[in-house]
């Protein structure tokens, strides 16, 4: 009986695994399929790898990608740490309010998001690169905050406390102390604000200006002339290199917790 | 230099809007062992932290030494805590746990290695320089953080229940430990705890608190031996408290009954509560007493025996070191001098009466 419950759960999880990652599988082969036909398979090669390399529109948009990717959340986490300790010192009130605060732009609509803060951009500064920069920063602090509190709440004050009491001051207490206590929430932080920048469309296209571009936007642009078998050789790498981060991101804070 | 190491001059403070401390007095003499005692939530820890420069009072004023330390960070104030939660370093070991106060004051290798020596052996523990402190168990933990504290030689040193956590027996074994640590070192200790035989055992002074109000302060003796109202006799130990009438002087009726007393200067005819500790009533045989009440139950506690006696509405408690036959009728009597008499709080609210 219970051999035949686990056959069961076995098969039902295989299929939600099919369901949920055969589209990726297919892409990924694709991607190695020499014929441009999306039917049938013409042999494996390499050369979409090739032609994306040499393909500079590309490239320059996978910098600026990387670079969005990387700012926005060094700068989520510079913004969002603080304020997680600042939010945790408020009293219950005003940590309610302000955690219900921080849940809104995540839960609110990209689109609403993007069109906001493009009105709210062209009245103060022109659409570029620093507006998309400002407009990622906007919607990872929320995500930074929400993985390094749970840290904050379970950390044991009393070591920070005993660090003042033996003589240290705020600052040595807060990198000796604090910062390595919160490091595993902070790093999954940075990890999942890089993702969800790498992955953001709707807010970037929408504050972008014209000129920058992210390799999302680009995807899209091109899809209008026809997609190209270099994209899925594109969206390959990224996929890969998306779940490399993430297990990179799980793998750190699983560890801690040991 | 005054006697006065400690004075906290009418310190209030809330958390969310609820007054944990309003006007909280409090003096500590050098080299005294102060305890506060009061149940869990009462602000015994808040004390301390506002002590140690962990909390800023809402209003108020610290004055350590007759200095006003209020707005001085805890790096720059000459006391050093043990915290109520395991507070070491988990990556450290016990050597470097020790040090780290040293470190930081950038003293001498050599003035580091005697000290963490001195302090080991204080504790007893020579011999863990180089155990992880995770691998040590609860006693020894707090064993290191005492070692942690004293040896930045602190004038005031703040316990913040550093036995909670500890089963029974360890607990009377380091009692009898910190009584020795502080006969050594000479430094005066504030310390915290929610259990009265602890407070009794080791306080030159008990400050017995209830909702952040002072009940009463005195030696052990005093605080057991005459509580000032139901709170304290209630929280000291088992008691018997039952409503009375003072007669007049010398003379009070409990449950219809005049009892010679030797309290005087409350009045003729004043209700009052009458605290009687269990071991002070003797049980006799029926009408011998000025007490009768039937039996109830008898359980043998290994030196005494707890018998419950029912009179009228009341039950009473009794210790005594002989048995009595359940369900049978006894009498019951008690010295004057072991009866105390306390003032009927005015209403439900001023159960917690101030001090002095
Ligand atoms: N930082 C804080 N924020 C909000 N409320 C607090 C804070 N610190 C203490 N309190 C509240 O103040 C009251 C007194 O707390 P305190 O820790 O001083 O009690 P205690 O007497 O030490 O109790 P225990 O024996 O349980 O340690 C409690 O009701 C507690 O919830
Ligand atoms: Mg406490």
């Amino acid at each position: 009986m219970k051999r035949f419950k686990d056959i069961i759960s076995g098969i039902y999880i295989g299929f939600i695994a099919v369901l949920l990652y055969a589209p990726i599988l297919v892409l990924i082969v694709e991607s190695f399929n020499s014929s441009r036909s999306r039917v049938t398979w013409g042999g494996f090669t390499l050369s979409w790898y090739v032609k994306l390399f040499n393909n500079n529109q590309i490239l320059e948009a996978f910098i600026t990608t990387v670079l969005l990717a990387f700012g926005s959340a060094a700068i989520a986490i510079l913004i969002g740490v603080p304020g997680a300790l600042g939010i945790h010192a408020m009293g219950r009130k005003r940590y309610k309010t302000m955690m219900a605060l921080t849940n809104i732009p995540m839960l609110n609509a990209d689109i609403v998001t993007g069109i906001a803060l493009m009105l709210w951009f062209v009245h103060f500064i022109p659409l570029s690169f620093g507006s998309v920069l400002l407009a990622h920063i906007s919607f990872n602090i929320p995500y930074v905050i929400l993985s390094v509190m749970p840290r904050i709440q379970q950390m044991n004050v009393s070591i920070y406390e005993a660090t003042r009491d033996l003589g240290a001051g705020p600052v040595y207490a807060f990198f000796h102390v604090l910062l390595p206590e919160l490091l595993p929430g902070i790093l999954s932080g940075f990890f999942m604000a890089f993702t969800l920048s790498m992955d953001d469309f709707v807010i970037t296209y929408f504050t972008k200006g014209a000129g920058v571009n992210t390799l999302s936007t680009m995807i899209y642009g091109q899809i209008k002339k026809g997609i190209k078998p270099e994209m899925y050789a594109l969206s390959t790498l990224i996929f890969v290199l998306v779940s490399l981060l993430l297990s990179i991101g799980t793998g750190i804070s699983a560890k801690k917790e040991h | 230099m005054s006697n006065i190491i400690l004075k906290m001059d009418s310190i209030s403070k809330s958390f969310d809007g609820k007054a944990i401390l309003s006007d909280f007095d409090l003096e500590i003499r050098r080299n005294e062992f102060v305890t506060l005692l009061g149940p869990s939530g009462c602000g015994k820890s808040t004390i301390l932290r506002i002590i140690g420069g962990f909390v800023r009072p809402d209003k108020g004023r610290v004055l350590f030494e007759g200095k006003d330390i209020t707005a001085l960070p805890p790096e720059k104030r000459n006391v050093n805590t043990v915290f109520q939660k395991y507070s070491l370093f988990p990556h450290m070991n016990v050597e470097e746990n020790i040090a780290f106060g040293l470190k930081l004051k950038k003293k001498s290798p050599e003035y580091i290695r005697d000290k963490v020596q001195y302090a080991l052996n204080l504790v007893n523990l020579e011999g863990y320089e180089k155990r992880d402190t995770l691998s040590l168990s609860g006693g020894q933990q707090q064993r290191v953080a005492i070692a942690r504290a004293i040896v930045n030689e602190p004038e005031l040193l703040l316990l913040d229940e550093p036995l909670g956590a500890l089963d029974l027996k360890l607990r009377h074994g380091m009692q009898r430990e910190l009584i020795k640590i502080k006969q050594e070192v000479g430094i005066t200790f504030l310390y915290v705890t929610h259990d009265q035989e602890e407070a009794l055992m080791m306080s030159d002074r008990i400050i017995v608190m209830n909702k952040g109000i002072i009940q009463q302060a005195g030696d052990s003796k005093s605080i057991y031996d005459e509580p000032q109202n139901a709170f304290v006799a209630d929280f000291i130990g088992e008691s018997n408290i039952i409503g009375a009438l003072m007669v007049k002087d010398l003379l009070v009726r409990i449950q219809g009954v005049d009892i010679p007393c030797v309290d005087t200067g409350f009045g003729e005819n004043v209700p009052v509560d009458v605290v009687i500790r269990p071991e002070d009533i003797e049980i006799v045989p029926e009408n011998m007493g000025y007490i009768n009440g039937r039996v109830m139950s008898v359980i043998f506690k290994g030196a005494y025996y707890e018998i419950k006696v029912q009179s009228e509405d009341f039950s009473w408690q009794v210790q005594s070191v002989n048995p009595a036959p359940v369900g049978e009728m006894v009498g019951m009597t008690v010295l004057p001098d072991n009866i105390q008499i306390m003032h009927k709080p005015a209403s439900e609210d001023e159960e917690v009466v101030k001090d002095e």
